[in-house]
């Protein structure tokens, strides 16, 4: 490792030269990476905790916690795991994808520390009123129930500081600009950071014009907030951080595709323009929430629920061809080039990294993508508003697909940014798979007892305490017991991954040249690989093929709705 | 390389494949038509969601329902004390939401429509109709009026599936659906 330093007018400023992929790395950045990254891990540990008791609640032959600690899990839950792990880790990854791939300085490293302290705050602020009892609110917190006042105050502060990081990502764009520290374009994975980034300042500002209020109101300055505004702007906060996360994921992906096999995207143009769409179209899903709210136009919900002519969902059709696209051409290039499927037979899949980034891409398209397209239009939402079927969507899109991705990315940040070995690889290994074994399961089971009916966010399906009785049918109760074991699974590649992470940071022999030589996690030369000759020449029958099955299952699946939603009562 | 500057600095020149040309026509195109088919279904489907609603106070709301209970209540459900209403077929028929409760019960005739007015008193709840699975968002101050004509008879459950705190789980309402009289 080599120490150079930093033109005159930073002294302080220190860089090393990365071993394995030769980025120049600048150490304030470096630290910065680390501590997001770590304290990401932490919610992802007490969110994954939270989660498995809810899991273990709702399977009817477990029911584990009392009504009050359940709700009080599930509000808990969904702030650790949605918001703070997700978040730190993105804070990370925007530092990583300016900083790092553009080999310059972090701008103001000391209010990157000022964001971090603000957002560790927040979360602790908003954890110590859920676990208090008297703000289980869950995720949404829809007026007019209340939560204490710094259950809001703890969100707010996580916010600010979150937004801080969002401008130290712009600030060092430019002076990567100005300092030349890259030539012509910034990567593709730094335009997808940037992509995530501008979508999160829109986020964070909705969520400001929501949250100072409702702060407010629970202290008793305002004494009215408007249920249906509240949902409409509260989402443009809640949905639109949803597609910060599409956006960062779809960005790890083509990161770990290039670093383990030196992929390089089909075309710099057609990827750009679909991170682009994300721009332009994504933040109009809050009207995902707002399909059967009272006095809504039909032509407002339409527009919107659609992305405007679904042109969000086709920026995430063109990712969906363009990453396999690229591992199938990287992968024919190194020469696994016989029929349609052996480059992806032949792929890395002992490798975490790859395993993991590979399986959070088809899950998130074939279960994530096509349920969310099918959740949110407009007449078929009255069949699945609030039904199971919604967290089953969505812990197809943020886990299966978001921290799956972030999981597999943090198999190459542990040895190139900690410098250490992974401790119990061959438990590594298997981590992803078990993960998405789990959450493809708890996805799917609560999308089919979310199409029987079943409520979500409800302690007690057997109604048993109800003046007036329900039955939901038997298959409803087979599915919630299949989740609750879909759920251990996944419970059980969550905490394999953190005690691999947390030991290998604390525990790891440290990353020596013999190690890199005899274990490298990026290609040679930080996979930098030969131009793959003329574009026309690629051929890619194996990601065709794919896509052909996706584009079938999606028509399939999105008519045997309407068919569903035909057999109901009709009503106008 | 994803994490690389492109290879060519005018990379916004670069010919297209064709297979990705073909596949983002076809993605657009199936976008058109998802689009389109949402507006088809208000043409020719018979479940489309009312846009009718007014902003109302609860006690008004309140009033209304009790009166419409009152009138065509035909009996009470068990020793519930909770009156079943029997209202005419293509009346206003009420139903409203509080916690935890859903009041009254309705009785109402198969293939017969009435005008369905939800709201709440106090918090959000959710309308969750089952086994037929119609599912509506209720909030206070505003009700939402939807015309409603129930094709099976039976008996039928209203789940709430918007949390409201921690009696959320009981509160449960119920609809009957009787053959034409």
């Amino acid at each position: 490792m080599t120490a150079t330093t930093a033109p005159a007018a930073y002294p302080s400023t220190t860089f090393r030269t990365c071993p394995e992929t030769g980025l120049r790395v600048d150490a304030k950045a470096e630290a910065l990476i680390k501590a997001n990254a770590v304290v990401a891990v932490v919610f992802l540990a007490l969110g994954g905790f939270f989660g498995i008791l809810v899991a273990l609640t709702r399977w009817p032959a477990v029911h584990l916690l009392p009504a009050e600690w359940f709700y009080l899990a599930l509000t808990a839950h969904g702030a650790d795991v949605l918001l703070f792990w997700i978040i730190f880790f993105e804070v990370a990854l925007l530092y990583f994808a300016s900083a790092l791939l553009l080999n310059c300085r972090l701008a103001a490293p000391r209010w990157g520390w000022v964001a971090f302290v603000l957002m560790v705050v927040g979360a602790l602020m908003a954890n110590v009123a859920v676990l208090q009892g008297d703000s289980s609110v869950m995720f949404t917190s829809y007026v007019p129930m209340q939560a204490a006042p710094h259950f809001y105050l703890g969100l707010i502060l996580f916010a600010v500081g979150t937004l801080i990081a969002c401008f130290i990502f712009f600030g060092t764009l430019v002076i990567a600009k100005e300092e030349g520290t890259y030539e012509g374009s910034i990567p593709l994975v730094t335009f997808g950071a940037m992509t995530a980034a501008i979508i999160a300042v829109f986020t964070l500002a909705s969520g400001a014009i929501i949250l100072i209020p409702t702060f407010l109101w629970s202290i008793g300055l305002i004494s009215n907030i408007d249920t249906v505004t509240y949902k409409l702007v509260w989402w443009g906060m809640g949905h639109s951080s949803q597609q910060v996360n599409v956006s960062a994921h779809v960005s790890v992906w083509y990161a770990i595709a290039a670093l383990v096999l030196g992929a390089k995207p089909l075309s710099e143009k057609v990827s750009r323009t679909a991170f682009l769409l994300y721009i332009l179209f994504l933040q109009l899903a809050c009207a995902h929430h707002m399909l059967v709210e009272p006095g809504i136009s039909s032509e407002w919900k339409i527009f919107n629920t659609s992305y405007a002519l679904y042109l969000a969902v086709l920026g995430s059709m063109i990712h969906g061809m363009s990453i396999p696209g690229a591992v199938e051409a990287a992968q024919r290039r190194r020469g696994f080039d016989h029929g349609v499927f052996e480059w992806l037979r032949k792929a890395p899949w002992g490798n975490p990294a790859f395993a993991g980034m590979f399986m959070s891409l088809v899950l998130f398209g074939f279960l994530g993508g096509i349920s969310g397209v099918v959740l949110g239009t407009e007449q078929i939402n009255l069949l699945m508003h609030n039904t199971l079927y919604v967290p089953g969507h969505f812990h197809a899109t943020v886990v299966a697909g978001t921290t799956l991705a972030f999981m597999a990315l943090t198999y190459i940040v542990v040895p190139l940014l900690f410098r250490r070995e992974l401790v119990f690889k061959r438990l590594a290994q298997w981590q992803p798979y078990l993960f998405a074994i789990g959450v493809a399961g708890i996805s799917l089971f609560m999308m089919g007892a979310g199409t029987l009916g079943v409520a979500r966010r409800h302690w007690d399906i057997t109604f048993a305490d109800a003046t007036l009785k329900f039955e939901y049918p038997q298959s409803a109760f087979l599915m919630m017991g299949l989740n609750g074991i879909f759920a251990l699974i996944a419970f059980l590649g969550g905490a394999i991954f953190v005690v691999v992470v947390v030991g290998s940071i604390l525990f790891g022999k440290p990353r020596n040249a013999a190690a890199i030589e005899a274990n490298p996690v990026v290609l040679a030369n930080g996979g930098t690989i030969a131009h793959y000759g003329g574009e026309d020449t690629l051929k890619l029958p194996g990601t065709l093929t794919l896509v052909a099955v996706f584009f079938l299952s999606f028509i399939l699946y999105y008519y045997v709705n309407w068919k569903y939603l035909s057999e109901v009562w009709p009503l106008s | 390389m994803a994490i690389r500057s492109p290879e060519k600095r005018i990379w916004w020149n670069e010919p297209l494949q064709k297979k990705e040309i073909v596949w983002i026509a076809i993605a657009f195109l199936w976008g058109l038509t998802m689009f389109a088919t949402m507006i088809v279904w208000h043409v020719i489907g018979q479940q489309n969601l009312s846009n009718e609603a007014y902003r109302i106070t609860s006690d008004d709301y309140s009033n209304r329902t009790e009166a419409m209970a009152a009138k065509y209540k035909i009996r009470e459900e068990g020793d519930t004390g909770i009156p079943v209403v029997h209202p005419p077929a293509g009346s206003e028929v009420y139903m409203l939401a509080r916690l935890w409760e859903w009041w009254p019960i309705l009785e109402l005739e198969k293939g017969q429509s009435y005008r369905l007015h939800l709201s709440s008193l106090d918090w959000q709840h959710g309308f969750s109709l089952q086994p037929t699975n119609i599912n509506i968002q209720v909030h206070p101050g505003y009700e939402m009026v939807l015309t409603i004509t129930p094709s099976e008879a039976g008996e039928f459950g209203v789940v709430c599936n918007e949390y409201c705190g921690i009696g959320h789980h009981t509160m449960v309402g119920k609809i009957y659906v009787v053959d034409k009289k």
